[in-house]
């Protein structure tokens, strides 16, 4: 009820202990089309739905390979995650000539909370509006890490952000178990159907989604169309029980139905006005 | 350790006789030759494998040759340290090249910015006598001579180092055609083959092996071609 007044500066705390304006950041995330992310004890996989405003469009590049090791997908405002993608690419190059090493995925995810959390502290600057899903791996084995504009960092065995992503996190989460043991081609084949979710009636082809792996040994590697779409080929001709659950679902439903409706598994639904804000664990 | 001055002779003290001033030096010359040699379709990148300083070897087994890129190598003799900090400058430049345009520099690109990164140093210079070797945007054969601070010319053939001054007239001689000193200036590859090429490679750094002295025990030859590239290796003299 008092956001109106408290929600115009970065720097002014809610009477409820919040920052609006993170909090806002935030939505910007959710309301970007989706990114994906899961891992296994070798790989890890990003997919991304690509959703052009129209035809004339062509899709946005939101999954970009960070270093030989590293690559993130974006989701929100995906300038502000080109210029997020900039920094990480130049701490990894400013690494690499220092240490002859590459940088620890974990170290370099730390750097971009830290430097998100700058921008919340700020009264001349805004926080990022763009939500990260980051994928390397490093001397400890294969990660996923969330960057959120709050200055948060998560690690994650799958996770989805975006909008529509809690079909694909309740795909996640019915699977996510056999994940570390997944070969790397069942691994790209739950993201591709965790991305299915994500597009809910549209049919996934190789120009609405894109997808990106690295591994232990495999550099970071976005996928071009023509292996993505053998792979979506490949779905079909696996099992049909993954498919048949979404299908029972009515076509037109709201947003909001289906987070309510799955809240069971779902988090960080926003309440508006009290109750732990998204940012506090 | 970088190198002792020898003691200075300083003309105005002819009087009172000469002046004895040891003093520091940043640098050191860990000696050795390269030569790289361009074809119609390939590229031929030679160094020796020795590395000395002053008139003792540090070690036999030392590579000169730093691939850049996939069609791009670089050769480069005289002060390592200064030569291991330029190639991991223009390793971090080209990663970045790489993210920006969605691909690899070519030769020819990669050639301005060695000489750009030669010349922002003007004044403490990387001691670096390099040669820059691959293939051009068309496939062809391409190599490239430096200077310290990074004066450049494309060429059909070169060698620095302590052995260029027993190589070139020997490369003059036999790529006639390809010499830079042939009027009209043209940026000519040599017609010989690529084995041709390799074995006169390996003739020259022999001959070189036999009088220079800081040129020996082994030479590391690569071949850049549509192929990929390729290594070889032949033993010199260890004396």
């Amino acid at each position: 009820m008092f956001r109106n007044q408290y929600d115009t500066d970065v720097t002014t705390w809610s009477p409820a202990g919040r920052l609006h304006q993170v909090e806002y950041a935030m939505e910007a995330v959710k309301q970007g089309s989706a990114a994906i992310g899961l891992r296994s004890k070798t790989h890890v996989v990003l997919a991304t739905v690509n959703k052009a405003s129209s035809e004339l469009l062509s899709h946005q590049k939101k999954l970009f390979k960070i270093d030989n090791h590293i690559g993130i997908a974006m989701a929100g405002l995906t300038a502000d995650g080109r210029v997020l993608s900039r920094y990480m690419r130049s701490e990894c190059i400013n690494h690499n000539f220092v240490y002859e090493s590459p940088l620890p995925v974990g170290r370099l995810v730390v750097q971009v909370a830290d430097k998100a959390q700058v921008c919340t502290q700020r009264s001349w600057k805004r926080p990022y509006g763009v939500g990260l899903l980051v994928a390397g791996t490093d001397e400890t084995g294969p990660h996923l890490y969330q960057n959120c504009p709050s200055g948060n960092y998560f690690e994650y065995q799958a996770f989805a952000i975006g909008s529509r992503s809690q079909a694909a996190k309740t795909y996640l989460e019915r699977k996510y178990e056999t994940f570390m043991g997944c070969t790397k081609d069942e691994l790209i084949r739950h993201a591709l159907y965790a991305v299915k979710e994500s597009l809910q009636e549209e049919e996934l082809t190789s120009s609405n989604c894109g997808l990106a792996l690295v591994g232990i040994d495999e550099k970071f590697e976005i996928l071009d169309p023509k292996k993505l779409q053998a792979y979506i080929d490949s779905m079909e001709d696996a099992t049909k029980e993954e498919a048949a659950p979404t299908e029972e679902q009515p076509p037109h439903v709201a947003a909001g139905a289906l987070l309510t409706r799955e809240s069971s598994g779902g988090v960080e639904v926003p309440a508006d006005g009290d109750g732990p804000s998204p940012m506090e664990t | 350790m970088a190198m002792m001055m020898p003691p200075r002779m300083n003309p105005s003290d002819s009087a009172s006789g000469p002046k004895q001033h040891q003093s520091w030096s940043p640098y050191d010359n860990n000696g050795g030759t390269c030569v790289a040699i361009a074809g119609s379709d390939y590229c031929v990148l030679a160094a020796d494998t020795r590395m000395s300083t002053g008139f003792s070897i540090l070690t036999r087994d030392y590579s000169k040759i730093f691939q850049i890129s996939d069609q791009c190598a670089l050769a480069s003799s005289g002060f390592q340290a200064d030569i291991r900090a330029l190639q991991k400058n223009l390793d971090a430049r080209h990663q970045t090249y790489q993210h920006q345009h969605n691909k690899q520099m070519s030769c020819p690109a990669m050639a301005q910015l060695l000489s750009n990164t030669l010349y922002y140093k003007r004044f403490f210079p990387y001691y670096a006598f390099n040669v820059l070797g691959g293939l051009d945007d068309q496939g062809k054969g391409c190599v490239y001579s430096y200077d310290a601070v990074g004066s450049y010319e494309r060429v059909g053939y070169a060698a620095q180092g302590s052995g260029m001054q027993l190589i070139i007239p020997v490369l003059d001689n036999q790529l006639k055609s390809a010499s830079p000193l042939v009027l009209p200036k043209r940026e000519s590859a040599t017609p010989l083959s690529e084995s041709e090429a390799v074995d006169l490679v390996k003739d020259t750094f022999a001959s070189a092996a036999e009088r220079d002295i800081y040129t020996g025990d082994g030479v590391e030859i690569i071949v850049i071609n549509a192929q990929g590239v390729q290594k070889h290796y032949m033993e010199l003299k260890k004396d």
